[in-house]
């Protein structure tokens, strides 16, 4: 009994916080959809695909999963040169976008949740940050 | 029998309800043998987004993350000066253009996202400046549209003085496709006349129109990133993105509605519709459309005799497909499209020279010019 009620106590608002971060986590999709939408969609297209030999896929795409800061980085500072995504080599530019932190993170928890991309880890604004020049 | 010709008909119309697009009536081809070659006038640049050519051949150029190069020889030199720029997704430095009198006065007009104002966020500011040993003075805003936003599309941005002398430009509806280009009222979606000075023409078409926006000289455009003064009739031309399908061509005329979005070619990124209508009473069809869409941006029409069997052809930049369009006219309509310059990159924008070369604007590349074999 009393180990039950101890459990309780530690249980509850552990499952609390799950719960408030779990929420977080949808609001950063959410507004990250806006951003997709808004400066990412035009070259990546509406799900992700990318332009053959142009602009590389982002869905399903191993190098988002295998070089997050690499990915936050051309997020925030542009990405020139070479790039192998799937398998197949990507060399165009992409210029900065002009993104706070905040709107960095929310756009790459869109990506990272979004067709058939399964991130389970939430991206945050701090995270962003500490990635320099 | 009567039941039979109702389904049929019900069936017809419920096929044509569907998100079909009409491709462009003609599509564009790669040339059989290419009869030019491409020289690299300016190298190392990223964006460069729009080009004024100085009466002393050098060359003004924007890059699009916020610099204006002036290029003597190859040589390239920064103009300072320059205005507090916002850059943020498609907006920066943009076009710049000279005073048709710019010997005597050594006036520049340049188009830049501007977070000037109320409100967070940017929007298109027309700067009018002197330009001197390099600086820019006498710096004077003349237009700055208004509310600010943080949208990062749409911003126009194409500037061009017609033969009498008035200042044309374009702003994009920054995202706000139901709200800002139908609303004459609103700034976005429009394509706006001043005097070279900033002041509003006495008559422009909406100037008696309580709460309008005075400068406004034609509407319903969606992001308008192509202007020219037609040589040979003087006419303002444009061209301007369509979403997914429905690039058009625009001949401005005073006052006129072109549509956006209540008519298009286009549909929405995602594949559904947004409209059903693709012409309606009291608005203009365009000259000619593009489905799918190039994301057309520069546009020059050839009239020098360097190119002689290009005379009175269009060229436009394509950014989608990395080429640049020459669009055959005749008969007040488009034959032929031919992808010139395949494989270079995007194609930013494009000019012909008072030296009568034609020179192109490419980004992460530079600045090339076509000469003929």
């Amino acid at each position: 009994m009393m180990y039950r009620i101890v459990l309780g106590i530690i249980l509850i608002p552990l499952l609390g916080v799950a719960q408030e971060k779990e929420r977080e986590f949808a609001k950063s999709i959410e507004r990250g959809e806006v951003i997709y939408e808004d400066f990412c969609m035009n070259c990546h297209m509406p799900n992700g695909e990318g332009v053959a030999g142009v602009y590389p896929p982002l869905a399903k795409s191993d190098y988002l999963v295998k070089n997050l800061e690499k990915s936050i980085y051309a997020v925030k500072f542009g990405l020139e040169g070479e790039v192998i995504v799937n398998g197949k080599t990507y060399n165009s530019v992409m210029a900065p976008l002009g993104l706070t932190d905040e709107e960095i993170a929310d756009v790459m928890n869109y990506i990272n949740t979004q067709w058939g991309n399964t991130t389970k880890k939430m991206l945050t604004a701090e995270e962003v940050a500490r990635i320099k020049k | 029998m009567k039941s039979i010709c109702v389904l049929i008909s019900l069936l017809v119309f419920s096929l044509s309800a569907c998100a079909q697009q009409e491709e462009s009536s003609v599509k564009a081809e790669s040339p059989s043998t290419i009869n030019y070659t491409v020289e690299t006038v300016v190298s190392d640049m990223k964006n460069p987004w729009g080009m004024a050519f100085l009466p002393d051949g050098s060359l003004l150029v924007t890059e699009k993350e916020g610099k204006l190069l002036h290029v003597i020889n190859g040589q390239k030199i920064e103009v300072g000066g320059l205005p507090e720029i916002y850059v943020r997704g498609q907006g920066g430095l943009m076009d710049v253009e000279l005073h048709p009198n710019f010997s005597k006065n050594k006036l520049i007009y340049f188009s830049y996202a501007s977070a000037e104002g109320e409100g967070e966020g940017g929007n298109t500011a027309i700067m009018r400046a002197k330009l001197v040993d390099n600086q820019l003075k006498e710096q004077k805003v003349l237009y700055k549209a208004t509310p600010n936003t943080k949208r990062g599309q749409h911003f126009g941005s194409r500037i061009s003085f017609d033969r009498d002398g008035f200042l044309y430009f374009s702003i994009g509806e920054r995202g706000n496709r139901d709200v800002n280009p139908q609303d004459i009222t609103r700034d976005g979606g429009k394509i706006y006349r001043l005097h070279d000075d900033g002041s509003i023409p006495k008559d422009n078409p909406f100037v008696n129109v309580p709460n309008a926006k005075k400068a406004i000289y034609s509407y319903g455009h969606r992001n308008p990133q192509g202007m020219i003064v037609h040589p040979v009739t003087g006419a303002i031309w444009t061209h301007e993105h369509g979403p997914r399908g429905g690039d058009e061509i625009n001949i401005i005329q005073k006052g006129k509605n072109y549509g956006w979005p209540k008519i298009s070619y286009g549909i929405n990124y995602s594949g559904t519709p947004f409209t059903e209508h693709t012409a309606l009473p009291g608005m203009e069809q365009p000259f000619f459309y593009w489905v799918p869409s190039i994301a057309p941006s520069g546009m020059a029409m050839v009239s020098s005799d360097k190119y002689p069997s290009w005379k009175g052809n269009l060229l436009v930049g394509s950014l989608k497909f990395q080429y640049l369009e020459r669009l055959v006219i005749e008969n007040n309509s488009v034959v032929k499209r031919e992808k010139l310059l395949e494989g270079m990159g995007r194609v930013r924008s494009v000019v012909e020279a008072p030296d009568g070369y034609i020179y192109v604007g490419i980004e992460n590349l530079g600045v090339v010019k076509i000469v003929m074999k």
